[in-house]
Parts: structure tokens; C-alpha cells; sequence
């Protein structure tokens, strides 16, 4: 096989499995920061309860982030060192501020977070863990500002044949990294909702209700009510702005092979690469001009407009279908679950609601997988758009060795991602926890001032 | 490749050393902070599970940390020196992969096994023994594989596999050491065994070390042999000497249960705080040894400028609050049972 489709799809496993997890942890711990503020604030031992649980899928989670992470950090150098020779002067400070601002902080609070409760004074725990918070919305930060830099490169300019930054203001904001952002936060918010309220659907069906699952069960479901419309709003802008500066992706996630006015919505179709051309197309007349132009018989520039230097067509229109899907089920479920949970008091939901919430835990990943792919897919054939070829920067290793360790990072990513899965579920069907210490006795200073003895992460 | 002749012409800014200096002291506090962790790792294998418990609570709020200044490391190397850092891990492509393999294992473990299926803890021990065993001894075989310049020779190659046992030793002894200042009774003293053990490989790799890189690079012979260096230079191989030497003697006394248990994971930390000083000065101003200078593999001024800024402003900060982290730490590790 080709090198460099191994190289690729080595990369494409490790940032698909790599995501998976920051996304719930950008936005898990602003989530659990809100259950200790309550529990401090109340005093109520569910909020407590809550906390705990939620810190332990957090810890998990930001676990199999860094070690993903790290791999990816090495992965930039060992499959695309051209990458870094000529697009590091940008690349390169962005993600040492990542490491220096972010990571470091993360890293740092999070061991006071996890285990230091009972080893320092409450204010400290909270300012740790909301550091913690910070500290991965941070590195999102940095790092989308990178990848949106790569879409919509800005503030530069080329001196035999490499990248200098001008402006890094330019740099940093470019031109798509505030919609990106904003699309990634809110996409990390809605995964975190989903997830809170599908354990808690699946802790009352399973007849483990806990304390704290009617609670955690109302916060989930009110999250994505609330940022279910926003995110909608978010990514109509978000594909705006792609329109306008990635004409190509647009073309390819709307399967619009030649230029038309008016172009409408497809809903369905089988896009032929060969032919050019969509087979079995179903679509709703003039919609996606309407909603692209915001003017129904606005233009929309084919594919043909770019030929060879388009993404290839098949993944983004079903990538984006997928993740649209995803959001107008997440639309569905979250306002009719809330509006029915309310009705009952907070107290109950139909079991039909319940199977669809538990079975939409994950849905977030899903969505936020095939919406990276929509946009890095369709970023190629550039690794830097316009500017620079993915095939011009691949590394020159024998296939043979890249397919054996695709082979192992594959099988040690598919164990550890239904380990998580698994483990998840296993906490969640324990029943009730270990009683909860009162807030009096760990808010006193006294023993707060105590060392105590350090808990493993089993007792967090 | 050019040599030496484009090695002046190249020269001139201060800051890629600045940045060398930099990429240096990060992998130094990688080796000597994951060092103890992962040695910890691999002590793992050897006890009962109660005191597994405690030996992983031991290292439980650090870990994430010391893991960060591998990817500062490697940052660096990618951010300064890119035009290094194709030949160096392309060359290093396999043990990097392996390395990584370890380390995705052993930090999944961690939290694994105290969550997941009881049934499966057992495994999961095994998987965080083996993958920080695996990531240590490949961390020793890259640096072996550096320190020759990727040199295929096979006595190159039995220098690097002797360099992987001797790192693995270092972490072991690293290990142990933070195990006598993290535990008490009836482990404390195995862990003074257990120093004891890896000491004789600890010597017997920084040994060959020092006795096979000036015979395998005529630079470093030169570096080090030329006459007046060498007697401004004998402090330090002497210095490390004596540091292991007080170590050993340590690890003899009952002392080192008590007030004197941080002494060995210090003195270690001296050890290869020197053993750091005398490999860069026989690589500078190399980035790879022999073929490119760290000036022709050097990112743009203003880029790296750029971030220095900030990792003037980060990196006591991140000092200060790592230090603050070890404080809330401090004292004897226990770990609670169900």
C-alpha cells in the first residue's frame, strides 16, 4: 500500500480517537466545577455525589486524552516532517503556546483536583479545579486557532519556499478560528449534555437511580436545550464563512458537481466521483442556495470550478448528513425530553425517552467525528490550504513499518475505547455510593490543614 | 551533507541555543520527573496488590505532569528545530511508535484499574508494568541511537541496547528512590533493595557511556582529549562519581528509611543533571551529530522570538505551581481499601 495513504490514515485514527476525548473534557469540567459550586454553595450531598462520579469519567477521559495527545504530538514530526519544515514558523508557536499555557496548567492542577479535596482549603480545590477548566478550554484554544490556520491561512508570507508569520494577530485570528471555536465549544457542550443525561436515563432504566441522577438527568437535558439552538445558529455561520473562503468543501458536502443558481438541498444522493455526477438524488428545490446565499436563486460554484484540487466528494456530503442529523436528533431529544421531564416535576421520563436518551450518550462523538472529517477532508488536497500539499509532506518511511504500528495503535485504541465505554457503564450501575463526607467537616480549616493520607484515583 | 564549513557561515543568532538550551532542560525534568514514575511502573510488577495500590496512589497526582514535559520537549524540537526533526524521528520512527504504544498503555492502565471490571485488574496491572517498561527501554534506545548519530553499525547498535538497559536502570533507581520518600515499613525497605540492584547497572551504563562515545565519534574524542579541556573538564565525570558513590554508601544506612530518604532520588537527580551537562557539551552545536548544526536546523527568528516571550513568562510559572502541587503532596502515600 501507498505510504502516504498509510500515513493518513495512521494520523486520521489517532486525531479521531484523540478527539473523542477533550471533546467531553473541554466542556466536563466547567460541568463538574458547577456541581462542587452547588454542593459548596447548598451543601446538598447529591451535588457531592455528582461530583464525584463526574470527576471520575473526567479523570478518565483526560487521561486517554494526554496519552493520545502525546502520540499526536509525536505523529506530527514522524509523518509529516515536511509539515514542520515548511509551515513551522507558524505551526510551531501556537502549539508551544499550547504546551506552555495549557497543558502545563491542566497537567499541574489536576492531581490537586482529582486527589488534594482533603489536602487543601476548599477555596483552593475550587480555584483548581476551575484552572483545570480553563486550562482545557485554553488548549482549545491554541490548537483550533492552528487548525483554522490551516484552513484559512492569514498573516504570512513566503520566503523560499517557507511560511514566515507577519502578523500574529492575523495568525491567531484568522479568518475562520472564531466560528471554529465557537463550533467546537458548543459541539463539546452538547456531547457532555448527552452524555450526563444518557447515564442518567440509563441509571433509571436499569433501576440504579442514585441521589444524584434526577438532578444530573435535569442539568443534562437543560444544557442541550440551550445549546442545541446555538449551535445550530453557529454552524450556519461557521458554513458561511466556509463558503466563502473554501468554496471547494462547500461544493463537495452539498454535492454540487457543476456551478447553479438556485441549488437545492439534497437530502439523499449517491455522488458518483467518476461520472461527476449524483445518483438517486433526493433534495428540497433552491433550499441550499437559500440557506448558503440566504437568497434562493443565490449562485453556488460546482466542483467543477475546482477540478483537481478538490476534496474527494463521498465523505463530506455523507460526513456532514451524518453530523446534521446527529444535531436535529440532539434538537429532538433535548427539548421534547426537557419539556417532559419538567411536566413531570423533574421527577420522570417515558422509558421510549429514556431508551432514546441512553442510546444517545455517545451521539456527540458521532457528530463531532464526522463533522472533523467534513472539515478536514475537505481541506485536502492541501495540509495548508492553497498553500501546501499533504503529499508534499509526508514522511519517507517504508510502508511496511507504518502499516505495523497503524496495526498496533488500531488494536490498543479499539481496547481502551470499549474499556471506557465499559467503565463508564460499570460506574454508572454501582449502586449507591460510599456516604458522602458532610460539607461542615471539609469545609472546617482544621482538617483541611491536616495532610491526609493520598487517595488512588479507585476512591476520588 | 554539510559539515563543518556551513557550521560558521550558518552561526550568528543567539536564540536557537537559547531554544537548544530550553529543548535540553525540558527532556532533563522529563527524564529525571517520568523517570521515577515510570520506574515506579515497572517496581509495580514486583509486589502484592495492596502495596501495588499504594505505590501507583504514590505517583497518582503527578503523572499528567511529568508526561508534559515529554511533549514540551518534542514541541520544542518540532517548533525550533524543524528541520531536524524529520531526520530525527524518521530515524526514530519505530522505537518512537513503540515508546508511545507504552505510554498510551501504562497511562490507560493507571485509571483503568481502579475503575473498570475488578476481574480485569490484574491485566491492567500487567499493562502498566510492561508499558513503562516498554516505554523506558525504548526512551534508552533512542537516546543510544542519538547520542551515535543513528549509526547502523552493530557495535553502534549493541551501544544503544546497552544504553537502554542502563536508562531503564536509571528509572528503576529513580523509582525506588521516590518509593523511600513516598512509603514507609515493610516497602521502604524493599525499595532500599531494589536501589541496590539497579545501582551496579546505573554505574555500568553511564561507564559505557563515557568510554564509547569518544571512541565511536572523533568529535567527542576531540571535544574531551584535547589537553586543556580535559583537566577543566575531569569535575564533572568525578563529580558523578562521587554522587554515586554517596548513594551506594546510602543505601547501606538506616538513614535512608528515615530523615535522609529524599537523598537517593536527589542524588540521582544530580547524577544525570551532570551525565546532561557532559553529553551536550559533547553534541553542541550539533542537533544531529556530526551532520546538522542547530543554526541550519533553526525555525525563523521572529517565530522563535515570538515564543519565547512566552516561555520566559510560562516557565516559572510552571515552576512555581508544580512546586506548589508537590507541597499539597508531601509526606507518605497510602493508598485506602474498599
Amino acid at each position: 500500500m501507498d505510504p502516504l495513504i498509510l500515513a493518513r490514515m495512521q494520523f486520521a485514527l489517532n486525531i479521531t480517537f484523540h478527539i473523542l476525548f477533550p471533546t467531553i473534557t473541554i466542556a466536563l469540567g466547567w460541568v463538574v466545577l458547577f456541581m462542587l459550586w452547588r454542593w459548596r454553595r447548598t451543601g446538598e450531598s447529591a451535588w457531592l455525589a455528582a461530583y464525584q462520579f463526574w470527576t471520575k469519567v473526567f479523570a478518565l477521559s483526560f487521561a486517554l486524552g494526554v496519552v493520545s495527545g502525546v502520540t499526536m504530538s509525536f505523529q506530527f514530526g514522524t509523518n509529516w516532517p515536511g509539515f514542520m519544515e515548511r509551515a513551522g514558523n507558524i505551526a510551531g508557536p501556537l502549539l508551544g503556546y499550547e504546551v506552555l499555557t495549557a497543558f502545563f496548567l491542566e497537567a499541574g492542577f489536576l492531581g490537586i483536583m482529582l486527589f488534594g479535596r482533603e489536602r487543601v482549603s476548599p477555596r483552593v480545590h475550587l480555584i483548581a479545579t476551575a484552572t483545570v477548566a480553563f486550562g482545557t478550554t485554553l488548549s482549545a484554544f491554541w490548537i483550533l486557532s492552528l487548525n483554522s490556520w490551516m484552513q484559512t491561512p492569514a498573516g504570512y508570507e513566503i520566503r523560499d519556499g517557507v511560511v514566515h508569520a507577519v502578523d500574529w494577530w492575523a495568525v491567531i485570528f484568522n479568518p475562520s478560528f472564531p466560528y471554529r471555536l465557537a463550533h467546537k465549544l458548543l459541539a463539546s457542550g452538547l456531547t457532555v449534555a448527552f452524555l450526563l443525561s444518557g447515564v442518567s436515563a440509563w441509571q433509571m432504566l436499569k433501576g440504579a437511580t442514585r441521589p444524584e441522577t434526577r438532578r444530573v438527568m435535569r442539568l443534562g437535558l437543560t444544557i442541550g436545550a440551550v445549546l442545541i439552538p446555538l449551535q445550530i445558529a453557529a454552524g450556519d455561520l461557521h458554513g458561511l464563512n466556509t463558503l466563502q473562503h473554501q468554496p471547494a468543501k462547500i461544493a463537495a458536502m452539498e454535492g454540487v458537481w457543476t456551478t447553479e443558481r438556485g441549488a437545492p438541498l439534497l437530502l439523499f444522493a449517491l455522488p458518483d466521483e467518476q461520472a461527476r455526477e449524483n445518483r438517486l438524488a433526493v433534495g428540497i428545490p433552491r433550499l441550499a442556495s437559500l440557506i448558503l446565499k440566504h437568497d434562493a436563486a443565490g449562485e453556488i460554484r460546482g466542483l467543477d470550478a475546482f477540478e483537481g484540487a478538490h476534496p474527494p466528494v463521498k465523505p463530506l456530503f455523507f460526513g456532514f448528513r451524518v453530523m446534521v442529523g446527529v444535531g436535529m436528533l440532539m434538537l429532538i431529544f433535548a427539548w421534547g425530553g426537557w419539556w417532559l421531564y419538567r411536566r413531570s416535576g423533574w421527577l420522570r421520563l417515558p422509558r421510549a425517552w429514556l431508551w432514546g436518551l441512553a442510546l444517545m450518550s455517545f451521539s456527540g462523538w458521532i457528530a463531532t467525528v464526522a463533522g472533523w472529517y467534513v472539515t478536514e477532508i475537505g481541506r485536502q488536497p492541501f495540509i495548508v490550504y492553497g498553500l501546501l500539499r499533504t503529499g508534499e509532506v509526508a514522511a519517507r518511511n517504508p510502508g511496511s513499518m507504518i502499516a505495523a504500528s497503524l496495526a498496533g495503535y488500531a488494536t490498543v485504541y479499539l481496547a481502551l475505547l470499549i474499556a471506557y465505554i465499559a467503565a463508564i457503564k460499570r460506574m454508572a450501575e454501582k449502586s449507591a455510593p460510599l456516604a458522602p463526607a458532610s460539607p461542615a467537616a471539609l469545609a472546617s480549616p482544621a482538617s483541611a490543614r491536616d495532610p491526609a493520607p493520598v487517595i488512588s484515583r479507585t476512591f476520588a | 551533507m554539510n559539515t563543518l564549513p556551513a557550521l560558521n557561515a550558518a552561526q550568528g543568532s543567539a536564540l536557537p541555543v537559547i531554544f537548544m538550551a530550553l529543548m535540553g532542560l525540558s527532556l532533563l525534568i522529563y527524564v529525571v520527573l517520568d523517570g521515577y514514575d515510570l520506574g515506579v511502573g515497572m517496581l509495580s510488577a514486583a509486589v502484592r496488590e495492596g502495596d501495588r495500590d499504594r505505590m501507583i496512589a504514590s505517583i497518582g497526582p503527578f503523572w499528567d505532569a511529568n508526561e508534559t514535559w515529554l511533549v514540551l520537549a518534542v514541541g520544542l524540537l518540532l517548533i525550533a528545530f524543524p528541520k531536524a526533526q524529520g531526520v530525527v524521528l524518521t530515524a526514530l520512527y519505530a522505537p518512537v511508535a513503540l515508546m508511545l504504544l507504552g505510554l498510551i498503555l501504562r497511562g490507560a492502565a493507571f485509571d483503568f484499574r481502579a475503575k473498570g471490571n475488578p476481574a480485569h485488574k490484574r491485566g491492567w496491572d500487567c499493562a502498566f508494568a510492561a508499558g513503562s517498561a516498554l516505554a523506558s527501554l525504548t526512551q534508552g534506545w533512542m537516546l543510544g541511537r542519538y547520542v551515535t548519530g543513528f549509526d547502523d553499525r552493530a557495535g553502534a547498535l549493541v551501544f544503544a541496547g546497552g544504553i537502554a538497559l542502563a536508562l531503564t536502570a536509571c528509572y528503576v533507581l529513580l523509582g525506588a528512590g521516590w518509593l523511600l520518600i513516598k512509603t514507609e515499613g515493610e516497602l521502604q525497605r524493599r525499595a532500599a533493595v531494589w536501589a541496590k540492584r539497579a545501582w551496579p547497572a546505573v554505574v555500568a551504563g553511564l561507564a559505557l557511556v563515557s568510554i564509547a562515545s569518544p571512541w565511536m565519534s572523533a568529535t567527542v574524542r576531540a571535544r574531551w582529549f584535547d589537553m586543556p579541556g580535559i583537566i577543566a573538564l575531569a569535575p564533572l565525570p568525578l563529580m558523578a562519581l562521587l554522587a554515586l558513590a554517596a548513594l551506594r554508601g546510602l543505601l547501606n544506612s538506616h538513614r535512608v528509611l528515615g530523615k535522609l530518604c529524599w537523598a537517593p532520588l536527589a542524588l540521582m537527580g544530580v547524577v544525570l543533571t551532570l551525565s546532561f551537562f557532559g553529553l551536550s557539551y559533547s553534541l553542541y552545536p550539533f542537533v544531529v551529530i556530526d551532520r546538522i548544526t542547530l543554526w541550519q536546523a533553526a525555525a525563523a527568528d521572529e517565530s522563535l522570538r515570538f515564543l519565547l516571550i512566552g516561555a520566559v513568562l510560562t516557565m516559572p510559572v510552571i515552576l512555581a505551581y508544580s512546586l506548589f502541587s508537590y507541597s499539597v503532596f508531601k509526606g507518605k502515600a497510602t493508598a485506602l481499601a474498599y
